[in-house]
């Protein structure tokens, strides 16, 4: 694996070993804290992100190493009109590796043609969110203690939810999960989805509108927001955003040991009293993510 | 109806009834200097209804575009009244600045001197996707 574009470019084998890295990161702090001395991150954010950039750079700086960049096309000089490839390749003389967010689908793929450094796509569109999933992953992995055997309920923007469609394909490579879709009509989970990822290798699912029905029936619930970015009508947005909301009362009849996910930043789609309930694993996820991208970042600059 | 032989050049047949027009424009025939005959419509024994078009002139055809667009044609090569060879176009692993991405969330909506390039993902389902967003084509 040279660069990380989709989640497809990493085998069951790395994420296995990246999430094994995490975990003796996050046990052995002070060993790993000088392991990326002397390197350079560049974080090229041309669309603006919190919690995904601010991820990375705790990640590098957590190795020792150092960070650059810029968090809005605003202050870069895409203003002025340089193309991704152009400013790819004047950074990558900058720098050791490139994490990137673009808001064009397929940009990251331009930017490795651009570099001979490593290029992590840290999000572009609604396309791609690997990054995400491998926090995703790492957070059932640690949570959980293992990747397969459960049911897993997915809520809320399916359709424009990359990070969906991403954990969706990096699980189907994990034996005995169940799907259950909770979606508006409007935003069900893509066709090419079901049929290339789900339906292909035989994977059962279902398709449902009725959260407070299907709780019951989890081991996991993954969360997510319905992205205002995402639709280019407001009405549409206004008419969908707060079709799910979880909160205690539709917890009541979940498992014990259900844990809920959310890629955050979240809106009202989860009630702020959920947070004290111990199956509330979002804020963890946001820390897991943090280590997951230190295993990364060593591993796409091959140190140990 | 009656239209001549050709002595040097092509005759792409069997193609889908109605779709001869967007052969021509791909092909980009209508930028061509020699005799181009579209027959429309034509009986066929195969397909019931099948179009024809004969191109007078020895040129580079682009069997790609051929291939991408319907992969049951057959190009009959004519040299010196003769039929010399019959190719049928297969489905390309990929097209190069051929068929443009719609979707207006790709990277090649915006990046300069990009190439538009599809991918073949799906053959039986002739399938193809973006290199860039792999949004479907087609």
């Amino acid at each position: 694996m040279k660069n990380l574009i989709g989640i497809e470019d990493i085998s069951v084998e790395e994420i296995d070993e990246l999430i094994e890295k995490a975990k003796d990161i996050m046990k052995n702090r002070d060993k790993y804290s000088e392991k990326c001395k002397g390197k350079i991150l560049a974080t090229l954010f041309f669309e603006p992100s919190t919690r995904t950039r601010l991820s990375f750079e705790s990640a590098m700086l957590s190795l020792g190493g150092n960070v650059l960049g810029f968090s809005s096309a605003d202050s870069s000089s895409v203003q002025k009109g340089e193309t991704v490839g152009d400013t790819i390749k004047v950074v990558g003389g900058y720098s050791d590796i490139i994490a990137m967010r673009h808001p064009k689908e397929g940009a990251p793929v331009v930017a490795e043609k651009s570099t001979t450094k490593p290029i992590i796509n840290a999000g572009d569109g609604g396309h791609n969110h690997p990054t995400q999933t491998l926090t995703d992953l790492a957070t059932i992995a640690i949570e959980k203690g293992r990747l397969d055997n459960y049911t897993i309920g997915l809520c809320g923007d399916l359709k424009f939810g990359r990070t969906v469609h991403s954990l969706v394909t990096a699980l189907s490579r994990y034996k005995n999960i169940n799907y259950i879709f909770i979606s508006p009509k409007e935003l069900t989970i893509p066709d090419y989805i079901k049929k290339n990822v789900l339906e292909k290798n035989n994977i059962k699912y279902t398709e449902t509108t009725d959260l407070e029905g299907s709780i019951d029936k989890l081991d996991i619930l993954y969360m997510t927001r319905v992205q205002k970015e995402r639709f280019f009508s407001e009405e549409e947005y206004i008419k969908l955003k707060d079709v799910y909301i979880l909160d205690n009362e539709k917890l009541i009849k979940a498992k014990k040991d259900l844990i809920i996910l959310h890629p955050l930043p979240r809106v009202n789609e989860i009630a702020v009293e959920v947070d004290e309930d111990p199956r509330a694993c979002y804020f963890k996820q946001a820390e897991y993510g943090r280590f997951i991208r230190m295993a990364l970042i060593l591993k796409m600059l091959n140190i140990k | 109806m009656y239209i001549d032989s050709i002595k040097n050049g092509y005759v792409i047949d069997h193609i889908k009834a109605g779709q001869s027009m967007e052969i021509y424009k791909y092909l980009k025939l209508n930028e061509l200097d020699c005799q181009v005959a579209i027959i429309q419509n034509a009986k066929s024994n195969k397909m019931g209804k099948k179009d024809i078009i004969k191109i007078d002139k020895e040129l580079k055809l682009d069997l790609d575009i051929l291939g991408y667009l319907d992969s049951n044609i057959t190009v009959n090569v004519i040299k010196d009244d003769k039929l010399v060879e019959k190719i049928h176009p297969e489905m390309p692993e990929k097209l190069v600045n051929i068929v443009p991405c719609k979707n207006p969330r790709c990277i090649t909506s915006v990046e300069r001197g990009l190439d538009q390039i599809c991918v073949l993902t799906d053959r039986e389902n002739r399938v193809y996707r973006c290199k860039y967003c792999e949004s479907r084509i087609n």
